[in-house]
């Protein structure tokens, strides 16, 4: 009757983990292909389209000819001739962001009416006067020369990668994590692994080893997508963005595990894990830089789990950072893992 | 003798307003080899006090030993001889059955094969039918494999037999006799008479998280003082609950109760009863509506202790009275 061969508890674990994950055809769509939708959808959203036309109306007197031509020229220019009441009621509705009127007269004089509070009209202004100068026999003193940046590394898109990284390895985390957990706990499993010879430490192990064989694909599966769609690079060394996303994963494995450490409901732990993210979502930098939030915050988004990950994260995809470069960081990383692993396993509830 | 269980003193209350005395003071010592039966109408405190036994539940007072090594001192000796089935469990609705008793068969040093394990419970045909879609019965049955994958001394079954048809029932009736051949222990939760009857060698009845007898089947049967029982109807049917009671003094009845339809009585001697009682009904001019005798079972003992019956069925209107005839 003994068993031919021995099973390792580990194996199985996180084999069972496996096994109900890919047989949970929802739970695969969310994971693995919505972020590429959400990639996409920003990705295209926030395209560096080329900066909107002017669109100036021309009052119609006799040197409106003239106005027009030097206008037009110009292929940034939309201009229309117009006379003055339907140019005003066009202006006020926001339609036009400027109307030129030009005054006959010994020396050629131009009138600009535009709102001064629209960066557009005064883009405008500007725009309109040096043509129209120019036109008027003016020559530059110095020599210009635009040069376009678009270099990758440097759009919005090479941005928003790396926090949509972050992002995917906080909620697969905390979800993967927290709400399995308090999912088994509610059907009894927990109390009925507890009744087994069972040890803790592979129980966890395998929570942590299937959240990791999850995460992988999840994340090559992003940055093969944003490479191949939009280019998007990785500066520094593949190695460190595995080894940083392996943190990440870890981190919040423990920080799931922590949340639903004593949950009982799925409503309780719904609760705290938004309670938990949210600060997150918003202040951690995913989708804009925390420079932007308070002198007087910082500190306290600085400390946040996810904050450290993806300075670290950009710091090596987009500056081609290394592992000292980002020390700091990961310092921070290894210290929220370990604290969420000491204080879920000493509190944890099985029952 | 070497004792599976040993409690003394076990009390469980749950915090709560108000708080529930589930458990009040259970003393208990249960032999190896033995097959100990919990019997007990429902909320009586038998998970409770089957829970604290596997250590699942922190008791609130008294000391357990179980294979004499107490929970605190060295919990994973324990949980590697023993083998659990909760009253309710639901294992992972996308594992297969193979897949889930491999899983806690991976837990043990030693033990059967999954397969053996599924085998014991007549489940082969289902290894590899997801949990999502076994009926409520097979599920059971799963649970009972798994409590049998690390070749337990001692297996804990909390009503492994409810709602089970009368086939697979016998199945898990199969799979604790053959341990108890083997000379494993097994304490089982049960609300059928027949089944603790059949099975147990000794049986506590529960009630209110008390012990309220002890004994094996025949003991129990004994503490009636009868081994029969005598069941009638009247015609008319008021006649029954004449305040006259004319049976009641019949010498030979030990106890009476009026149930719904019928009044029990309690012998020692149907044949010797029998007679006085047909005598005395002739004289009032009463006659018969139904008439049984039987023997004695479990529920009779419950309900001549507590005045309550103990079936699932039986609930409040079963006794409204029952009493001793001194
Ligand atoms: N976690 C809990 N919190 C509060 N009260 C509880 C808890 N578990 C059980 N009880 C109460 O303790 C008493 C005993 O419950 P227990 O589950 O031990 O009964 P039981 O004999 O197993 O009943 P059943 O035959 O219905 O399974 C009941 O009154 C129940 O309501
Ligand atoms: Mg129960």
């Amino acid at each position: 009757m003994m068993a031919a061969r021995r099973f390792s508890p580990l194996v199985e674990l996180t084999l069972a983990r496996c096994r109900e994950f890919i047989r949970e055809p929802d739970a695969i769509f969310w994971v693995y292909v919505f972020p590429l939708f959400l990639v996409l959808a920003l990705g295209i959203a926030f395209r560096d389209s080329p900066v909107e036309k002017f669109r100036a109306a021309v009052l119609n007197d006799p040197s409106a000819e003239a106005t027009l031509a030097a206008l037009e020229a110009d292929s940034r220019f939309a201009v229309e001739a117009s006379d003055e009441p339907t140019a005003r009621s066009r202006l006020r509705m926001g339609r036009i962001d400027l109307i030129v009127a030009a005054r006959p007269g010994e020396r050629p004089t131009y009138v600009f009416l535009f709102d001064p509070t629209r960066a557009q009209g005064v883009l405008a202004r500007d725009a309109a006067d040096d043509l129209l100068q120019r036109a008027a026999g003016r020559r530059d003193a110095a020599e210009r020369i635009d040069q376009a940046f678009d270099e990758p590394g440097g759009r919005y898109i090479d941005f928003l990668i790396p926090g949509l990284i972050g992002m995917g390895l906080m909620g697969g985390g905390m979800w993967g994590v927290g709400f399995a957990s308090v999912d088994m706990r509610i059907r009894k499993l927990l109390k009925r692994y507890r009744a087994t010879p069972m040890r803790r430490s592979d129980f966890l192990a395998s929570l942590i080893l299937s959240r990791l064989l999850f995460t992988l694909p999840e994340v090559s599966l992003l940055v093969l997508f944003s490479s191949w769609l939009f280019g998007v690079g990785c500066a520094g060394s593949y190695a460190a963005l595995a080894g940083l996303v392996v943190l990440g994963a870890l981190q919040f494995a423990g920080l799931g595990l922590l949340v639903a450490m004593r949950a009982q409901t799925i409503e309780t732990v719904m609760g705290l894990m938004n309670a938990v993210m949210m600060p997150m979502w918003i202040g951690s930098g995913i989708f804009f830089s925390i420079e932007r939030f308070p002198e007087a915050v910082q500190p306290f988004l600085h400390a946040l789990p996810l904050t450290p990950l993806l300075i670290a994260l950009r710091q090596v995809m987009l500056e081609g950072a290394g592992w000292a470069a980002v020390a700091p960081q990961v310092a921070l990383i290894v210290g929220w893992t370990v604290l969420s692993f000491a204080v879920a396993l000493r509190w944890f509830r099985w029952t | 003798m070497s004792w599976a269980i040993r409690c003394r003193n076990l009390r469980k209350t749950y915090a709560g307003k108000p708080p529930v005395e589930a458990v009040r003071g259970i003393d208990l010592e249960i032999a190896e080899g033995e097959c100990f039966g919990v019997l007990g109408p429902n909320g009586a405190g038998k998970t409770t006090t089957i829970e604290m036994f596997e250590g699942l539940i922190e008791p609130t007072g008294g000391e357990i030993e179980v294979f004499g090594v107490r929970w605190r001192d060295d919990p994973q000796s324990i949980r590697r001889r023993i083998g659990i089935s909760l009253q309710e469990t639901k294992f992972s609705d996308k594992l297969t059955v193979l897949e889930t008793v491999r899983l806690f068969r991976s837990f043990y040093p030693s033990g059967p094969t999954p397969e053996a394990a599924i085998a014991r419970v007549g489940l082969e045909e289902k290894s590899r039918t997801w949990i999502k879609n076994l009926s409520g019965g097979q599920r059971q049955r799963l649970a009972v494999a798994v409590a049998l994958v690390g070749e337990p001394q001692l297996l804990f079954l909390d009503e492994p037999t409810t709602g089970l048809d009368p086939h697979s029932r016998r199945q898990v009736w199969e799979v604790v006799a053959s341990g108890k051949r083997q000379g494993r222990t097994t304490v089982l939760t049960t609300h059928y008479m027949e089944e603790a009857e059949q099975l147990c060698d000794r049986i506590a009845l529960v009630d209110r998280g008390r012990v309220i007898a002890l004994g094996t089947p025949p003991q129990l049967i004994a503490q009636l003082g009868g081994r029969h029982v005598v069941e009638f109807a009247l015609n008319p049917a008021e006649a029954m609950d004449d305040p006259s009671e004319p049976w009641r003094d019949l010498s030979g009845v030990i106890a009476r109760r009026r149930e719904r339809d019928a009044i029990h009585l309690t012998v020692a001697e149907p044949h010797v009863v029998l007679p006085l009682l047909l005598d005395q009904l002739a004289r009032r001019g009463w006659t018969l509506a139904r008439l049984v005798t039987r023997p004695a079972k479990l529920d009779d003992v419950f309900v001549a202790i507590t005045g309550r019956t103990l079936t699932e069925n039986g609930s409040a209107n079963g006794a409204e009275r029952a009493a001793e005839n001194g």
